[in-house]
């Protein structure tokens, strides 16, 4: 790359379970809001950015221009040119890596990357039968034909089809498919459960420390994330029922992440100009590394990150170890636990096409404050969440210090970012 | 608003209310604009000092009209917008004679919201010469409280060794409508060295930050800065943050969500400067909290929560940005400004944790500005009297009434007042003006 790429800060709304404190806001607001309190955190208000890149999952076809509609909403410069990009999960680590590239190459000095995403304004949609009988009413020249399209109506047409959760290849859902990993990597209710009483209790900390005073702005009178539970336990836990893997499943409501409402966004620009600018900067974006499974016969749907950390580090010549603080998104508990494994599985990690294995990292360097089940995964926003955690906590360790950041995304794909406190 | 208010505020609540005596309050002249009629000078003695203020300030003036002592009273034609009495020379009682022949007609033929401005000099000299000082005070609060239809009078002490230079800001500030609710008060000015040129964009480029910003007198502090060029860091606890980023977002200033009470708040403060700017020019210690209880049901929590807000949080704050080898603290020829309040100057009931807290502001700035003042620093307060916002909204109607007309101007004064009055406080023109507590209260009737 030719020019160095700083992450300068972050901005997020809190998140919230769908159906909860959020549920009146759109993409649109969501997007709106974090652009704004990024802005207001570092003085861009009027001013023209280079780019904003963001994306949602979950989107309504009027958002066809989500975030230029967002930047125009927004206190920023409306010749703030933006556009929407998307890749499931990853959404908001691949805008990083769009933005982050152009300012590598000299095409931006700086831009902002966001996501954000919605399940309580999720777009529905109408039965096939109810949109044919729409269009053939529109379509008809008299009342008598209109009347005529609509006789064929049915109460079952009428039934709203909500957003498909499914993998369009296997027709499992996501958490199918992570069940049947629990199941071949033999992650157990206990370590599923261990992992989610932490990330609860990594991310009460962090709050209670002020670390989000400088990530997060309140956004509709909700001033923290709303999903987190710091008084949540192991028996709390154990209590819950499976809601996948069947009835001896042994992922539950508490070690799956909810579907969340929110979004995040983060300030990338080029090291020489943000100096110039007076601007922050947290950490050095390294690199980034995309790898896909084939899920359809068979590979484990969300362990794709692992062969895109493993040629990550070969690239740069690192090995885990060289590794200060990593952060694994908690799409399920169990995702991280067989990530772990996977890491340190030999012939896993062959057949993946890496040399060897990965390794093992000491879990006090894993999701230090918490991560998607405490805080909760709107979609596209999890990565512009995660980007400028690290890069905070990196900075906080020193210059040099090393993080990398594994998100699974659907579609058996995965997205694996390295950063470098500056 | 309850059936009452709504009954006060209807067209016949209103005249109702009007035969009673409570009139629509006169309304009130803001802003960078001058009185609209003419500028009158009058000096008594030989002191050119009122005289080549306003030549610095590019105003012109004309000369008073002297009342012969009996009736019928010589008047001024056209109505006059300001009386400017250059009483720096004064020094005998009888001589206070010349005063009130330069007053009768002025006050008579001011125009709405015009301003009666008296120059002095603080109490020094032999017994007579401080006894005509503290008169002059005398004559202003009274003054004040005669005049009408918004208009104002003040008076200006200028020290011996203070000129045109040290004086134009303020003159500046009381002729315009900035000093709007600023009625019947006595503030000072002190020679000083490198005074910066008067200018009505006088904060442009500098880096002034502002607590408490994310609503009411701490927005319009900020906005109200930001007309006048400055740069705004605003600071509020985290859980404002989402006004507090609309209000940085407005005047295209920074949001910086900090709880002052955090033992590292300076630190963030300068923290936060330090990237971006040289350092910080200003800070306004605004953010502010009330838990009002009689003394008697006064627990220590209560106690503490409203002094570590309002008064020890600055305290630790400033200690840090005062520090000359913290990168983004307070440059030398920076700026301290307090919040205090009238009704921690004058005591009210049921407010003893409060009063203590902004009687504690007002002490402090006093106390500190002359050891600050070697690096040019000044550190001044303003005592805010009854203000329309959120925190004075939540008083029931009928108090809130009685509060708001309890004072010369008849009327509550708005968040901008205050902000004015910090604005010209952080003025860099007003490098003379320092360890004062400048009262923005429409001369209510409590209050020192
Ligand atoms: N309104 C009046 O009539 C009046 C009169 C006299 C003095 N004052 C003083 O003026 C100041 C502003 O008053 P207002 O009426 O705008 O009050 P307000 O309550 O509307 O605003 C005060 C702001 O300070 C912030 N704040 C409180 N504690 C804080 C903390 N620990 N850290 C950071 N920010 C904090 C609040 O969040 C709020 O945004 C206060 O100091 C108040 O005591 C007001």
């Amino acid at each position: 790359m030719n020019h160095d790429v700083v992450v300068v800060g972050g901005n997020r709304t809190p998140f919230a379970k769908s159906g909860g404190p959020l549920r009146e806001a759109s993409n649109h607001d969501l997007l709106t809001s974090a652009l704004d309190g990024l802005v207001a955190r570092y003085g861009l208000a009027g001013t023209r950015v280079g780019e904003v890149a963001a994306g949602a999952v979950l989107k309504h076809p009027r958002d066809f221009n989500l975030t230029r509609e967002a930047v125009l909403s927004s206190a920023l410069a409306p010749e703030t040119p933006a556009c929407d990009l998307q890749q499931a999960c990853a959404t908001g680590l691949e805008t990083t890596m769009y933005i982050a590239n152009k300012i590598a190459l000299g095409q931006l000095t700086h831009g902002i990357a966001a996501g954000t995403d919605t399940a309580s304004d999720a777009p529905i949609s109408v039965s096939d039968p109810l949109r044919r009988i729409l269009l053939q009413a529109s379509a008809a020249r008299s009342a008598k034909a209109r009347l005529a399209a609509f006789a064929k109506l049915r109460p079952s047409h009428l039934a709203p089809l909500a957003p498909r959760v499914e993998e369009p290849r296997t027709g499992l859902s996501m958490g199918e498919h992570q069940a049947l990993t629990t199941e071949r990597w033999q992650v157990t209710r206990e370590e599923q459960d261990e992992i989610a009483v932490s990330s609860h209790r990594h991310l009460a900390a962090a709050w209670e420390s002020g670390f989000f005073d400088d990530l997060v702005t309140p956004y509709l009178g909700l001033a923290k994330d709303a999903i987190l539970r710091p008084e949540t336990s192991m028996e709390a836990l154990a209590k819950l029922r499976p809601v996948f893997g069947g009835d001896n499943g042994t992922m539950t409501a508490g070690n799956s992440t909810a579907l969340s409402d929110g979004a995040a966004a983060v300030l990338l620009a080029d090291a020489a100009w943000a100096k110039e600018q007076g601007l922050p900067a947290l950490a050095r974006i390294v690199d980034a590394e995309v790898a896909a499974v084939d899920h359809p016969t068979g590979a484990d749907l969300l362990l794709a990150p692992v062969a895109a950390t493993g040629r990550i580090l070969a690239r740069q010549g690192l090995s885990i170890a060289d590794m200060d603080l990593v952060e694994i998104h908690e799409a399920f508990a169990s995702t991280v636990a067989a990530t772990l494994k996977a890491w340190q599985d030999e012939d896993y990690c062959t057949s993946v096409g890496l040399d060897g294995a990965i390794g093992t990292i000491d879990r006090d360097h894993l999701n230090v404050t918490g991560s998607s089940l405490a805080t909760g995964h709107p979609f596209a926003a999890t990565g512009a969440r995660l980007v400028p955690t690290l890069a905070k906590l990196l900075h906080e360790r020193g210059p040099g210090s090393r993080g990398l950041i594994s998100v699974c995304a659907a579609g058996g794909q995965g997205l694996v970012v390295l950063l470098e406190a500056v | 608003m309850s059936v009452l208010e709504k009954a006060f505020t209807s067209p016949v609540g209103r005249k109702v209310a009007a035969k009673a005596g409570l009139a629509e309050p006169p309304r009130l002249r803001r802003g960078r604009t001058y009185p609209s009629g003419p500028i009158v000078l009058a000096a008594l003695g030989d002191s050119t000092l009122g005289a080549d203020t306003l030549t610095l300030l590019g105003r012109p003036y004309e000369a008073p009209v002297l009342d012969s002592g009996d009736d019928p009273v010589p008047g001024y034609g056209d109505r006059i917008g300001a009386l400017v009495v250059d009483a720096t020379a004064l020094t005998r009682v009888d001589q206070l004679e010349q005063l009130r022949a330069v007053l009768r007609p002025a006050v008579r033929g001011l125009e709405g919201a015009g301003r009666i401005i008296l120059l002095g000099r603080p109490g020094t000299g032999d017994w007579e010469q401080r006894s005509v000082a503290r008169a002059l005070d005398g004559i202003d609060r009274t003054v004040a409280k005669e005049l009408r239809k918004g208009a104002t009078s003040n008076l200006v002490r200028v020290a011996e060794g203070a000129g045109p230079e040290q004086l134009a800001s303020t003159l500046d500030f009381v002729l315009q409508g900035r000093s709007a609710f600023v009625d019947g008060q006595t503030w000072q000015v002190e020679p000083a060295d490198e005074v910066a040129p008067h200018s009505q964009r006088p904060l442009d480029g500098r880096v002034i930050v502002v607590t408490g910003a994310a609503r009411g007198i701490g927005a319009a502090i900020a906005r109200t800065l930001a007309r006048d060029g400055a740069t705004i860091v605003a600071v509020d606890i985290p859980a404002a943050g989402e006004s507090l980023a609309a209000v940085a977002n407005e005047v295209a200033g920074t949001a910086l969500q900090l709880d002052i009470t955090a033992p590292d708040a300076g630190a963030r403060i300068a923290a936060h400067v330090a990237a971006r700017a040289e350092g910080i020019h200003g800070i306004v210690h605004n953010a502010g909290i009330t838990r009002d209880k009689m003394l008697a049901n006064t627990d220590a929590a209560r106690w503490a929560s409203v002094l570590e807000v309002n008064l020890v949080s600055q305290m630790r704050i400033n200690e840090v940005l005062l520090d000359p080898s913290v990168d983004g603290g307070l440059l030398s020829g920076g700026r301290i400004v307090g919040v205090a309040s009238t009704s921690g100057l004058a005591g009210n009931k049921g407010q003893t944790n409060y009063a203590a807290s902004k009687a504690g502001v007002a002490g402090l700035v006093q106390a500190m500005a002359p050891d600050l003042a070697a690096r040019g620093i000044t550190v001044n307060a303003v005592a805010p009297g009854f203000i329309e916002t959120d925190m004075t909204a939540r008083i029931p109607f009928v108090q809130r009434e009685v509060f708001r007309r309890s004072n010369s101007l008849s009327q509550g004064g708005r968040p901008v007042d205050v902000a004015e009055t910090i604005g010209y406080l952080l003025d860099p023109a007003s490098q003379g003006v320092t360890g004062q507590v400048v009262r923005v209260c429409g001369q209510n009737l409590v209050g020192a």
